[in-house]
C-alpha cells in the first residue's frame, strides 16, 4: 500500500514537472493558429491544436480531452468572432486556469486584431447562424496573419519574456517571407480575379476579397444551415445567368451539396485546403496557400 | 437671257477640264488622301496614348483604392469604440421553450415505478394529449473577475415558477480549482447536471426518475479539481443541505451537513475520431421523516435513516474525423446502485406503526443515439430497474403482511425508447418518440410523443 501510494505521488509529480519544464504551452483552437504560434515560437513552444481541419471550428463539444489541455495552457489562443462560442467559454470556464481567462494575458483573440467583413446590420437567427462581429474566418486573407502575428508575438513575448528577443526575431523573419510570398501569390493569382465562384459556406470571405474573387452565390441558404434542393435549385438558375466558374468547399463541409450542383452545372467542385493540414500538401502557412492557388488555378483553366 | 449661253459654257468648259486634266488632279488628290490618312493616324495614335495613359491611370486607381481600403480598415480597428449604454453589460439571456403533443394507452395517473418509492419528481409523461412543457428562462453573466453567477428559473405549464438552478461559481481560482455554491445540479454521473432540454430522450431515464426524482439537486457547495494530467481527471466533492429527493428533510430542523457526494470523471480521446468520459459516483443523504404515499393503499408512509447510491457512468462518442456535423454515434450508459437503512414508519396518520426498514436497489440505462445525415439523428434506449427485496421489519415480526404495503413488492421495470429527432439547426429540435413502459406489473403503456424543444438568446455550450 505504502509502495503504491509512493509511485502514484512520484508518478503526479512526474506528470506536472513534465507539463511545467520547458516550455510555454499554447493552446489554440484552430489549426491556422496552431500554426502560426509554431512559426514564431518554433522549439520556445508546445502547442496543442484543439481542432483538426476536418473539423467544423462552430460544431466541436467541450470533451474531457480539450480540458485537460487547457487546465495546463499558459496561453489561449483563440479565433474570436464567435467562431468558438458554443465550447470554448465552457472549457475556459471548467478548467480551472485562471491564467487563461478572457481579459487576461493568458487569452488572446485574433479576430480583434483585423478589421472584420459582412459585420451583419441586423442581428436575427432568422439569417441563420449569424456571429454579431463579423464572418470570423479571417485567416484566409495572408495580410491578417501579419497583423496578428505582431499582436501575437507581442503577446507571447510578454507571457515569456525570457524567450522575447528570440519570438520577435522569428516573426520578423516569418514576416519578411510571408511579404515576399504574398506578392509571389498575389502575381500568381492575377488570372483569378473576377472570376465568379459558388462557395458552400461563407468561409472563404477573405480570400475572395484578397484574390478579387465574384461569390455569385452561398449553398447553404443561410450560414450553418444545410443546404436544401429548394435553394439549390434557385442557385442552378441563376447560375444560367450569372455562370460560376467552380464551386468551393473545405474540407470538413459536406460534399453532396457542392457535387450536385457541380454536376448538373457542368462546372469542377474545388476542394481548398481551408487551413493547416486541409489537404495533405498544406503542411504550414505558407504551402496552404500555395496549395488553395494552385488549386484555383488548376480549376479556373 | 444672258445667263443661258453663260453657264452652257460653263458646263462646257468643266467636262472638258475634267476629261482633260486628269492626270495632274489625281495627283492631287492622291495627296489628299495621304493627308487624310496621315492625320487620322496621328489622331488615332494620340487617342492610343491617351487610352494607355487612362489605363495606367485606372490601375493606379485600383492600387490606390485597395491601399485607401487598408487604410480605412486600420482606422476603423483604431476608432471602434463601444458605446456608453446601461445595457452594455447586460447578461447572457436564454430561454428554452418545449411542449409536446402524448399519446398514453394506460391512463397517466396510474403510473408508477413498481417497488420503488415515489421521488416526488415530475414522471413525465403527466398529461394525455397536448402539453406545455416547461419554459426554462436562464440568466447568467461574470459577476467580476473573481465570480460568475447564474439563474435559471423553471416556468411550469400550472403557471408556478420554480428555481432549477441559482449559484455562483469562481472563475480561475487557479490551479484546477472551480467552487460552486447556491443551488445547481449535482456532478454525480452523467445526465444529472444537464437540464431536460439537453436530454437525447423526452423524458429522463428510468433510474434517474426512482433513484433521483428525474435529477439531484443541492442548496449547498460544490468543488472540483482538474488534475493537471494530459488525461481528464476530475475529483469533485459536494455538500449540501436536504433538499429533494432521496435525501429529504421536511422539517428543516437540523444543523450541519445532511448530503454529500464525491465523484471521479476520466476522460480522453481515442484517435481523432473517438473521445469518452466515464466515472464513478457517491452520494450519501441523511433522509428524516420522508414520506411517501402509496397510491395502492392509500396511506401515507414516513422513511427515516441512511440513503447511500452509488453510479457508475461511461460516455462515448464517435464521429468521422471529430466531426460531428456529417455523422456522429453516442453511446451512452450508467447504473445506479442505492442502500438505504433505517427506520420506517407505516401508517403515519393514523397507526404509526414504526420498524427498521433495509433495502438495496439498482437500476441501469443504455442507450445509443445515431446522427445518420446532418440534423436528423435516431436513437434507441434500454432501461431496467431492479426494486430488490424489502426486508421490514414489521413484516418480518407478523405485524404487518406484504400486501400491507404493496408499494414495495419486488418488481423489475423496464422499458424501450425509440426516437427520431431532427433539427433544422442547432437552435431547434422536432422529436417523435415511442415508448414500451413496462413500469408496473398489470399492465403495458405504450407512449407515443411529438415533442418541440428550441432555445433562443444566449448560445448555448456544447457540453460533452
Amino acid at each position: 500500500m505504502k509502495k503504491l501510494r509512493f509511485f502514484c505521488a512520484f508518478w503526479l509529480l512526474g506528470l506536472i514537472s513534465g507539463q511545467a519544464a520547458a516550455t510555454l504551452n499554447v493552446f489554440a483552437t484552430v489549426p491556422e493558429w496552431a500554426a502560426l504560434v509554431k512559426e514564431i515560437g518554433a522549439d520556445k513552444v508546445a502547442v496543442y491544436s484543439a481542432t483538426s481541419a476536418m473539423q467544423d471550428p462552430h460544431r466541436i463539444d467541450a470533451k474531457p480531452s480539450l480540458l485537460a489541455q487547457a487546465r495546463g495552457a499558459q496561453l489561449v489562443v483563440a479565433n474570436g468572432g464567435e467562431l468558438e462560442i458554443g465550447w470554448l467559454p465552457l472549457v475556459l470556464r471548467d478548467s480551472g486556469n485562471a491564467a487563461i481567462q478572457p481579459g487576461r494575458p493568458g487569452y488572446f483573440e485574433a479576430a480583434v486584431h483585423v478589421a472584420m467583413r459582412d459585420v451583419p446590420s441586423v442581428l436575427d437567427r432568422a439569417n441563420g447562424d449569424v456571429h454579431a462581429g463579423g464572418n470570423p474566418h479571417i485567416h484566409l486573407d495572408p495580410r491578417n496573419l501579419l497583423k496578428v502575428g505582431e499582436a501575437l508575438t507581442a503577446r507571447m513575448a510578454e507571457l515569456d519574456p525570457a524567450n522575447a528577443e528570440a519570438y520577435r526575431a522569428a516573426f520578423k523573419s516569418f514576416a519578411g517571407k510571408l511579404q515576399a510570398a504574398i506578392g509571389r501569390w498575389e502575381g500568381e493569382a492575377a488570372s483569378l480575379r473576377g472570376i465568379p465562384v459558388l462557395v458552400q459556406h461563407s468561409s472563404f470571405v477573405y480570400l475572395a476579397a484578397w484574390l478579387g474573387l465574384k461569390e455569385t452565390a452561398t449553398l447553404e441558404p443561410r450560414p450553418g444551415v444545410e443546404p436544401g434542393s429548394a435553394h439549390l435549385a434557385s442557385i442552378l438558375e441563376r447560375q444560367k445567368v450569372v455562370p460560376a466558374r467552380m464551386v468551393l468547399r473545405a474540407p470538413y463541409q459536406n460534399a453532396a451539396a457542392s457535387q450536385w450542383i457541380a454536376a448538373k452545372a457542368g462546372i469542377p467542385v474545388v476542394v481548398l485546403p481551408f487551413t493547416v493540414g486541409g489537404t495533405p500538401e498544406a503542411a504550414n502557412l505558407f504551402a496552404l496557400f500555395d496549395e488553395t492557388i494552385a488549386r484555383l488555378l488548376k480549376a479556373s483553366r | 437671257m444672258f445667263c443661258k449661253p453663260f453657264f452652257g459654257a460653263a458646263l462646257l468648259t468643266a467636262s472638258y477640264a475634267a476629261l482633260a486634266a486628269s492626270d495632274g488632279d489625281l495627283a492631287a488628290i492622291r495627296s489628299q488622301i495621304n493627308e487624310l490618312k496621315q492625320s487620322y493616324e496621328q489622331r488615332i495614335s494620340q487617342l492610343e496614348k491617351k487610352l494607355a495613359q487612362a489605363e495606367s491611370k485606372v490601375a493606379q486607381a485600383e492600387t490606390t483604392a485597395s491601399k485607401a481600403e487598408l487604410v480605412a480598415n486600420e482606422a476603423r480597428l483604431n476608432v471602434r469604440q463601444p458605446q456608453t449604454s446601461a445595457a452594455a453589460f447586460n447578461p447572457e439571456i436564454s430561454l428554452i421553450l418545449s411542449g409536446s403533443y402524448t399519446y398514453l394507452k394506460q391512463n397517466p395517473a396510474e403510473r408508477r415505478l413498481q417497488g420503488f418509492v415515489p421521488s416526488n419528481g415530475e414522471l413525465m409523461p403527466e398529461n394525455r394529449s397536448f402539453s406545455l412543457g416547461e419554459s426554462e428562462l436562464a440568466i447568467a453573466a461574470n459577476i467580476d473577475p473573481m465570480f460568475r453567477g447564474a439563474l435559471r428559473l423553471a416556468l411550469a405549464p400550472d403557471n408556478t415558477l420554480g428555481v432549477e438552478e441559482a449559484s455562483v461559481q469562481t472563475l480561475g481560482l487557479g490551479n484546477g480549482f472551480n467552487v460552486k455554491a447556491g443551488r445547481f445540479l449535482s456532478g454525480v454521473g452523467y445526465l444529472n447536471e444537464l437540464h431536460p432540454h439537453e436530454w437525447d430522450f423526452s423524458n429522463a431515464p428510468l433510474p434517474y426518475q426512482a433513484f433521483f426524482g428525474n435529477a439531484l439537486g443541492m442548496d449547498g457547495v460544490q468543488a472540483r479539481w482538474l488534475a493537471p494530467t494530459p488525461i481528464f481527471m476530475e475529483f469533485g466533492a459536494e455538500t449540501a443541505r436536504a433538499m429533494s429527493f432521496p435525501a429529504t428533510d421536511e422539517s428543516k430542523s437540523k444543523n450541519g451537513l445532511m448530503s454529500a457526494s464525491a465523484f471521479v470523471h476520466l476522460g480522453g480521446d481515442v484517435g481523432v475520431s473517438n473521445s469518452w468520459r466515464g466515472g464513478i459516483s457517491y452520494f450519501a443523504a441523511q433522509p428524516k421523516d420522508r414520506s411517501y404515499d402509496d397510491p395502492l393503499n392509500g396511506l401515507n408512509n414516513s422513511f427515516s435513516g441512511s440513503s447511500r447510491t452509488w453510479i457508475a457512468d461511461l460516455l462515448w462518442k464517435w464521429a468521422p474525423d471529430g466531426n460531428a456535423g456529417k455523422r456522429n454515434l453516442k453511446l451512452q450508459g450508467e447504473y445506479f446502485r442505492r442502500s438505504e437503512a433505517g427506520d420506517l414508519l407505516v401508517d403515519t396518520a393514523a397507526s404509526a406503526q414504526q420498524g427498521s426498514f433495509r433495502n438495496t436497489q439498482s437500476g441501469y440505462y443504455a442507450q445509443a443515439v445515431y446522427q445518420f445525415m446532418p440534423n436528423w439523428r435516431v436513437g434507441y434506449r434500454y432501461d431496467r430497474l431492479n426494486s430488490g427485496s424489502a426486508n421490514v421489519e414489521l413484516i418480518n415480526n407478523g405485524q404487518l403482511t406484504a400486501a400491507d404495503l404493496p408499494l414495495l413488492e419486488n418488481f423489475s421495470p423496464r422499458r424501450n425508447t425509440l426516437m427520431i429527432d431532427w433539427s433544422p439547426s442547432e437552435f431547434s429540435r422536432i422529436r417523435l418518440q415511442y415508448a414500451e413502459d413496462k413500469t408496473r406489473p398489470e399492465a403495458t403503456d405504450n407512449q407515443l410523443w411529438l415533442q418541440y424543444v428550441m432555445s433562443l438568446g444566449a448560445h448555448g455550450g456544447h457540453r460533452f
